[in-house]
């Protein structure tokens, strides 16, 4: 009879200790604050799924979650193909290898909120150094806390500074790791540059590039701490993203119902797409 | 001790539903083994597992659809949710 050892489970187990203290009790949590009200003190008042009802209709979500799709999207089109189109560029060995890895992870080493905080001073149209360059010396009117379109082009920018990184590392690891024998197969039949790229490096880089994907996807789409030290939300509600407009329902109004049900909203919807995503990515794999 | 996790008994009998089919579908595993794994209607290949995912995520949209745009009662979307989930664990 074949054995089998079931040791492994005993491994797993911190793992789910972890994620049950971190993640499945908070959401369940989360779920029974949904379906009631409450006004502090731990006194709850029963709700049902009006504040879903609520949440769903409201102009102010769907405004929300339009800027959310609108940024995670922007920054998935510019940081993605920018990132391989680095990564491509890099060297594959010698001095200045390590140099232009260490140059790439700078940017992620920084903490989130120094950064909102550096592009804030940075863009600044007074004493900020682009900001300044922009309005004195080129003449363009540039000031993000005016004009909500320097708001956007800012928090974009800013995203595509301090995670392109993320893409570039990723894609770097996916071509090093293509052995040399199928570049002299494709120099024997006389490949061209974007013939070696569609068919060599693009499919060997697609499952590191499958992960930078979800991961800039689920971390752009629920970004809070950059945008809202850079802009807190403004100029008006323009780079009211999702999770800053949850903040400002449930800290702001402590408004701990309608905030916990468009929290589970939230949930579903990056649940799918990252779902949906991996599921297709994927799908070639599992034939 | 769980008082600050405000429980409500729909909210309780949820999450006993959900660890519920977990559970059977462990023990389904433990006698079963290798997840019933095969090529659905989706063109995805699912197992067990995959297949309730794909039941409570697509319910949790049918609820929340028809919340959106028909609002109370839920009689309808039950059984809308209901059919899906047949469905999943029958072709997907």
């Amino acid at each position: 009879m074949k054995t089998q050892n079931q040791k492994a489970w005993l491994f797993v187990l911190p793992v789910l200790l972890l994620v049950a203290f971190n993640a499945i009790i908070p959401i369940m949590t989360v779920v029974n604050y949904s379906v009631q009200e409450t006004f502090g003190n731990n006194v709850f008042f029963w709700e049902g799924l009006g504040w879903f009802e609520q949440i769903l209709r409201s102009e102010r979500f769907h405004a929300a979650l339009g800027r959310q799709f609108l940024f995670t999207a922007l920054v998935l089109v510019i940081e993605v193909p920018l990132g391989i189109a680095i990564a491509l560029a890099m060297p594959r060995s010698g001095f200045w290898v390590p140099v232009c890895l260490v140059t790439m992870a700078l940017p992620m080493l920084i903490p989130w909120n120094v950064v909102g905080a550096m592009w804030n001073i940075f863009t600044l149209p007074d004493i900020g150094l682009l900001g300044y360059f922009l309005n004195h010396t080129l003449g363009i009117t540039y000031d993000m806390t005016q004009n909500p379109v320097a708001a956007w082009v800012t928090i974009i920018t800013m995203d595509v500074w301090h995670w392109t990184s993320l893409v570039v590392l990723l894609s770097y690891a996916g071509l090093v790791s293509i052995p040399d024998a199928y570049y002299q197969a494709a120099k024997i039949d006389g490949a061209s540059n974007w013939s070696v790229f569609r068919y060599i490096q693009l499919p060997k880089m697609k499952n590191v590039l499958t992960i930078a994907i979800l991961l800039r996807f689920m971390d752009s789409f629920n970004i809070y701490t950059e945008p809202f030290v850079l802009t807190g939300g403004g100029p008006g509600n323009s780079t009211t993203l999702l999770s800053i407009d949850l903040v400002k329902i449930a800290l702001g109004q402590f408004d701990l119902g309608p905030a916990a049900a468009m929290s589970l909203i939230y949930f579903a919807i990056t649940l799918l797409v990252s779902w949906l995503f991996y599921t297709l990515m994927t799908k070639d794999d599992a034939r | 001790m769980l008082s600050w996790m405000a429980w409500t008994w729909p909210t309780a009998l949820v999450f006993i539903g959900i660890f519920s089919a977990m559970a059977i579908l462990t023990v389904l595993e433990i006698r079963h083994p290798g997840g019933d794994e095969r090529r659905g209607v989706l063109g995805l290949t699912t197992t067990r597992g995959d297949r309730l995912f794909i039941s409570l995520l697509g319910t949790s949209y049918i609820f929340l659809a028809w919340l959106g745009i028909f609002g109370l009662p839920l009689w309808w979307p039950l059984g809308i949710a209901i059919c899906w989930g047949v469905f999943c664990f029958w072709k997907v």
